[in-house]
């Protein structure tokens, strides 16, 4: 059996998304009051108690972010700090934030008024991505309504805290989904990534502490209010507690999304949850975590999916895509769109990169073109993607390296033998 | 809307930069943000023409040439590709008779290809404006702009008598 959980989907299908009223009949924004009967401390300790990892990809833990911006020294006379929730969904595969935003969206304003609340953040920035037109629309219509019931604005609930949130918009740079570069574009910049450290929790926005996290993440924050961080440790895994969305598309007979506990094995979401191979078509692969992410082989579809113990096999968890390829699929022509892919969103502004993942997909080309020393070609794959991780400034170039390693790792007879014209994806 | 309306819904500070770009460009009929709406981005921020252009030209929503009334953006990202959108935009094209980032000469039409859209589960996809097609065929592309020009066609009809 597979149980489906309801903690970011809490209300998602369930509820108007427009209507603050029937969020509040579903016991909303009570985390919010009762968050903010408590000291902030308690707030940002309970969130490290209940071990939330960030939902974006990277999986900090949520509690710690939290704890290094609320401690962060300030150096000027006013201590401004901000919170800003990561909106900026672009990762290919991947839609959960977008299934909040449209179907819940006052569950992550509330997530995001107690995070604020924890930290001391007195203005927030929700950065959406500009192509997500509904999103932007279900959130600013929430904002209203959460403004004029006191969740959000000057001393909310009588608490003495204040917070104002507003939108800002991306504008079709899957780059600024980077923390760092968000902030750059938030700032009103070119969406270029800055170096770290430090890191944001230190000097983020207008060189103020920050906190960013995830849609996904914030939107966890009510239900552990309400219910404790013990509740929350015992769903999941030890390392990796809680509940995760998965995006499943590809090749499979219901491509769609599910919240589960971490854990879950690859197999079951293909099979139990996305009712199996399309057309009964046998399983070759799945890219998990996008295009940013690793493709696992049938040998690994009992793998636990959770932050840990894919990092142990090679993979990743990234932000919950799982892509599923039959047979039918190839392995050379979906590397060949995900090199494009890197190519075609470098910002330019280091040289590892900008030159890098150019030459990664030249070097592609040549060896969908080759008769003879395909193997050589691989092997220079594989070394330009490592020297790119190792010297781009930011994830965008070191993020190559993990499609074509596991790509070469478990497909490599394929790669030195697929004549690409067999392939549907050309 | 007029342009100096849409400069006053911002406080001057650059980080509205981006927003302003987002709402001259809605409010433009060609879709796209003139020398002069940069002008009067810079000065609105108290700021050079060339730190305006600077933010305009890095992202791929804006247009610094006229486009048409719709905008087409057409999924290129892995998920898409596997679903097989090559056969869909070898077909729009075919359709409209236009390569990417070029406008049909009715200036109805604008075809670009972008990366992911979040819509994973319908691929292959495809947005016009602000609306989301997905499960596309190379049939079901045919009948929605056919829809968008007939549309067209009864709203230039209705404007001529």
């Amino acid at each position: 059996m597979i149980t489906e959980y309801n903690i970011a989907l809490r209300n998602v299908g369930k509820i108007n998304p427009a209507s603050i009223q029937d969020y509040m009949d579903r016991g909303g924004y009570e985390a919010l009051k009762k968050a903010l009967q408590i000291p902030s401390e308690k707030v940002v300790h309970d969130i490290t108690l209940s071990g939330l990892r960030g939902r974006g990809g990277a999986g900090f833990s949520t509690g710690l972010k939290k704890k290094y911006t609320s401690q962060a020294s300030c150096v000027l006379l006013e201590c401004m700090r901000y919170i800003v929730c990561n909106a900026d969904e672009g990762e290919p595969g991947t839609f959960k934030d977008r299934i909040i935003m449209e179907g819940d969206p006052h569950l992550l304003i509330e997530g995001m008024v107690i995070a604020a609340y924890g930290v001391g953040a007195e203005r927030g920035y929700i950065y959406i991505r500009g192509e997500y037109h509904q999103s932007i629309t279900m959130i600013r219509n929430a904002l209203v309504h959460a403004h004029a019931h006191g969740f959000l604005g000057n001393n909310i609930l009588g608490s003495g805290f204040s917070l104002d949130i507003e939108i800002k918009l991306g504008a079709g740079s899957y780059l600024c989904g980077e923390e760092l570069t968000l902030l750059e574009s938030l700032e009103g910049k070119r969406g270029y990534p800055r170096i770290k450290p430090p890191f944001p929790a230190e000097s983020g926005l207008f060189g103020k502490p920050t906190l960013i996290n995830n849609v996904e993440t914030l939107s966890h924050i009510p239900a552990i209010m309400i219910n404790g961080a013990r509740w929350y440790r015992q769903l999941g895994t030890e390392t990796s507690p809680g509940t995760k969305i998965f995006t499943i598309s590809g090749d499979v007979q219901n491509p769609g999304y599910v919240e589960v506990e971490m854990g879950v094995s690859l197999s079951d979401l293909i099979y139990r949850v996305a009712g199996g191979m399309k057309d009964g078509k046998p399983f070759k692969a799945a890219l998990l975590g996008g295009a940013a992410g690793t493709f696992v082989p049938e040998s690994l579809l009992d793998v636990s999916m959770d932050f840990d113990a894919l990092k142990e096999k090679g993979a990743v968890l990234g932000s919950g895509a799982v892509i599923v390829m039959s047979n039918d699929q190839s392995i050379l022509t979906m590397l060949d769109s995900i090199l494009r892919f890197f190519e075609h969103e470098s910002c330019g502004k280091c040289v590892p990169c900008r030159v890098g993942t150019k030459q990664l997909v030249d070097l592609l080309e040549k060896l969908k073109g080759a008769d003879d020393k395909r193997s050589d070609h691989i092997d220079a794959l594989v070394y330009q993607s490592e020297l790119m991780a190792k010297t781009a400034l930011c994830p965008l170039g070191q993020s190559p390296v993990l499609a074509i390693n596991s790509a070469v790792r478990y497909f490599r007879d394929e790669l030195e033998t697929t004549q690409i014209s067999q392939s549907r994806c050309r | 809307m007029k342009k100096t309306d849409i400069l006053e819904k911002y406080p001057p500070r650059m980080e509205n930069v981006l927003l302003l770009l987002h709402d001259l460009q809605n409010n433009s009929r060609m879709n796209y943000l003139s020398e002069k709406d940069l002008s009067l981005v810079a000065h609105h921020l108290n700021t050079t023409l060339s730190s305006i252009y600077g933010v305009a030209s890095y992202y791929s929503m804006f247009s610094l040439t006229p486009r048409g009334a719709h905008i087409i953006r057409i999924c290129r990202s892995p998920v898409c590709h596997c679903a097989g959108v090559n056969d869909v935009f070898n077909e729009l094209t075919r359709i409209l008779k236009l390569d990417v980032g070029a406008t049909t000469p009715d200036r109805l039409f604008t075809l670009e290809t972008t990366e992911c859209l979040g819509q994973c589960d319908l691929a292959p996809a495809m947005t016009i404006d602000n609306v989301v097609y997905g499960k596309l065929t190379a049939t079901s592309i045919a009948t929605i702009i056919a829809q968008y020009r007939a549309q067209f066609r009864k709203k230039s009809a209705s404007q001529g008598d």
